[in-house]
């Protein structure tokens, strides 16, 4: 059978699980609606963050990128991972204990405060639609690629779905569609890596499989020949790339506080039952998440090696077939600028002839190692796995931010249970459509700033819900103060170093402050919001009695249960 | 022992347990993998330069142990101040 009728097949047989579970699994209340009745076990609540986190960019792009960054691309990986201790003893337990629906809830209710509940909506809905627009569009890609359907089809096609088990299911049905999804998208992943990892170097086992000698007898370890090819070709030296070590800190930092400062992954913690059950779920998402960012830089490693000895220095005429295919795509180009009918794939931009977009080492690797067309297929199940259950969650944030912490608690306090679900499954419907028309007319900088909402969430949450937890003195004004002056410095930096709106071009990297790239500068932010915090803090009124008592009672674990019946 | 002395011996234990833990993590991630990578670079293990295993790989693990670390730490401190009832 061909690869489109695999693909087919797969993907409609995940898409029929999904609205099965969202059937199966209705909100019939708010609770069910926003934090699925805080009654979700550790396990499922790991395996539903696990693929809440895992987005188009987790599993298409980023071993593309590892794979043409070296070293360099340990930012991703050690941000995006370290960022869960941090969750997992800095926040969630908390959080879970204060036991409300929405992080704006606690920056409400902990500054005491309509105008710090109110910065942290526009916050969460900035980092929100920034990030889920990203995801539409790859949802598109994925659709436009394996079923060469056009891909604003595949981007309604998305929508159609998550709108049917966002809007019936609320958290609920989100949580068990991620479970299902986690579970695709992780075998996705998986059975490519291992097939790859035994063809070249025996070892099942991808971890051990790329620091291990290769399959064709010559006692060579496969990262000293990735280290030779690219010295060979003028590239950096694939295990020591070439970000300044400041940079690589300051990306690195910028990533994990904004990987825990997420709203989309807090509230997942909001939905276990106990105290100790959001720290054991944070350990669980943790270890399912390893499974593929380990396995991400060996994928790399072998897609690397893979590509540049299959075509560099070969005839043009004699590529593989997938050579072609993706050509079509435009995701391949080349251009025999010296007309000699090779392949010339070196570091130096005037003669190179080989543009290779890093989505590619993902999304063809299967086909680049000769594998079965089922797997192929599996890719693309897996790809809109990883879309769609993050795309969901942060419609699910959107959602509640706008039901919830605005008409609820801001301007219609006295709603019914039943006209607050209304709301929140309007808003949801609401959200869909927003983010769909953003995928399917992305406006050019979308790309380009769906990597630093990690930036604007370290920028603003992180602090204020950090100093919320650990330091009882904090009060509104210094939370207020700091969350805008943080969000705004990150705005104002990206504005003018990555979308280059305040110059006629772009600036050049040499102007970059300290040479921290806009990618790093959640870091610089987050520091400011500190400093100007505390600085405000005290100059003005310590928080009231009955906040340092909220302060006092969140540290203590027992009683969870209780404080979410409010 | 009054209950606020209780509350705030339980939470000083609770911040040692994670400033410990904190500091093996930035060991790992921040030491390792990024100020002292071309030092344990001249280490080799199997076919992985030290420091680029621990970027890449190590500190990854690490995280993951620490957490759990932290789970059976505080899972024992709250039963020993009677704060794991619900």
């Amino acid at each position: 059978m061909d690869v489109q009728n695999w693909t087919y097949i797969l993907v409609g047989l995940t898409f029929a699980l999904y609205i099965g579970i969202a059937i199966w699994s209705r909100a019939s209340s708010t609770k069910e609606f926003y934090v699925a009745g805080s009654g979700v076990s550790p396990l499922a609540n790991g395996m539903a963050t696990a693929a809440d986190w895992m987005s188009a960019a987790s599993f298409i792009s980023m071993a593309g990128i590892i794979s043409f960054a070296g070293y360099d691309g340990a930012v991703y990986l050690m941000g995006w991972t370290g960022g869960y201790v941090l969750l997992a003893l800095l926040l969630a337990p908390y959080l879970r204990k204060f036991g409300k629906f929405t992080v704006p809830d606690f920056i409400g209710d902990r500054y005491y405060s309509q105008t710090a509940r109110i910065v942290a909506v526009i916050c969460a809905l900035l980092v929100s639609f920034t990030y889920v627009a990203g995801q539409m569009r790859g949802v598109g890609i994925v659709f436009s690629r394996f079923l060469e359907v056009d891909i604003n089809t595949g981007v309604i096609i998305g929508m159609l779905i998550v709108l049917f088990y966002a809007v019936l299911g609320g958290m609920k049905g989100i949580t068990y569609t991620q479970v299902a999804q986690y579970c695709v998208l992780i075998f996705a992943f998986m059975v490519p890596a291992i097939f790859i990892s035994i063809q070249m170097t025996g070892n099942p086992i991808p971890q051990l499989g790329f620091g291990s000698e290769l399959a064709d007898g010559s006692g060579t370890y496969l990262l000293d020949k990735l280290d030779g090819l690219s010295a060979e070709l003028g590239f950096a030296e694939y295990t020591q790339g070439s970000k300044s070590l400041f940079d690589v800190f300051a990306i690195t930092l910028a990533l994990m506080v904004g990987t825990a400062g997420l709203p989309h992954v807090i509230v997942r913690f909001f939905t276990v039952k106990r105290v100790r059950d959001a720290r054991k779920s944070a350990g669980i998402a943790l270890l399912l998440i390893v499974i593929l960012y380990s396995t991400a830089p060996a994928v790399a490693v072998f897609a690397r090696t893979n590509l540049i000895e299959t075509v560099s220095n070969k005839p043009y005429a004699e590529v593989p077939e997938w050579f072609k295919k993706w050509e079509t795509t435009g995701l391949i180009t080349f251009t025999d600028k010296n007309g000699d009918g090779l392949i010339n794939y070196v570091a130096d931009k005037e003669q190179n002839e080989l543009i290779v977009d890093r989505d590619i080492m993902v999304l063809a690797n299967p086909e680049i190692a000769k594998l079965p067309n089922w797997v192929i297929a599996l890719v693309a199940a897996g790809g809109l796995a990883a879309a769609l259950s993050t795309a969901a969650g942060l419609l699910l944030v959107i959602s509640s931010a706008v039901s919830h912490d605005l008409i609820k608690k801001v301007y219609k306090p006295n709603i019914s249970e039943k006209g607050e679900l209304i709301a929140a499954r309007l808003s949801a419907v609401g959200a869909v459509c927003i983010a769909g028309y953003f995928g399917i007319n992305p406006p050019g900088f979308v790309a380009a700033v769906v990597a630093l909402a990690f930036g604007l969430a370290a920028a603003s949450f992180f602090p204020a819900i950090i100093l919320g937890i650990f330091y009882k003195r904090m009060n509104k004004e210094g939370a207020i103060a700091g969350m805008v002056v943080g969000i705004t410095a990150m705005l104002l930096y990206m504005m003018k170093y990555k979308l280059g709106w305040f110059d006629e071009t772009l600036p050049d990297k040499s102007e970059w402050w300290f040479g921290i790239s806009p990618e790093g500068f959640g870091t610089v932010a987050m520091i400011l919001n500190f400093i100007v915090a505390i600085v405000v803090m005290n100059f003005t009124k310590a928080p009231p009695k009955e906040v340092q008592e909220i302060v006092d009672n969140i540290r203590i674990p027992s009683g969870a249960g209780e404080s979410i019946n409010h | 022992m009054t209950n606020s002395d209780k509350a705030k011996r339980y939470w000083r234990t609770n911040i040692k347990y994670v400033l410990i833990l904190l500091l093996i993590w930035f060991l790992a991630s921040y030491g390792a993998g990024v100020i002292f990578k071309d030092e344990l670079n001249t280490i080799k293990i199997g076919g992985f330069k030290l420091g680029f295993w621990f970027a890449q790989q190590g500190a990854m693990y690490v995280f993951v142990i620490l957490i759990f670390v932290y789970v059976r730490l505080m899972n024992k401190l709250d039963k020993t101040y009677g704060y794991d009832v619900d």
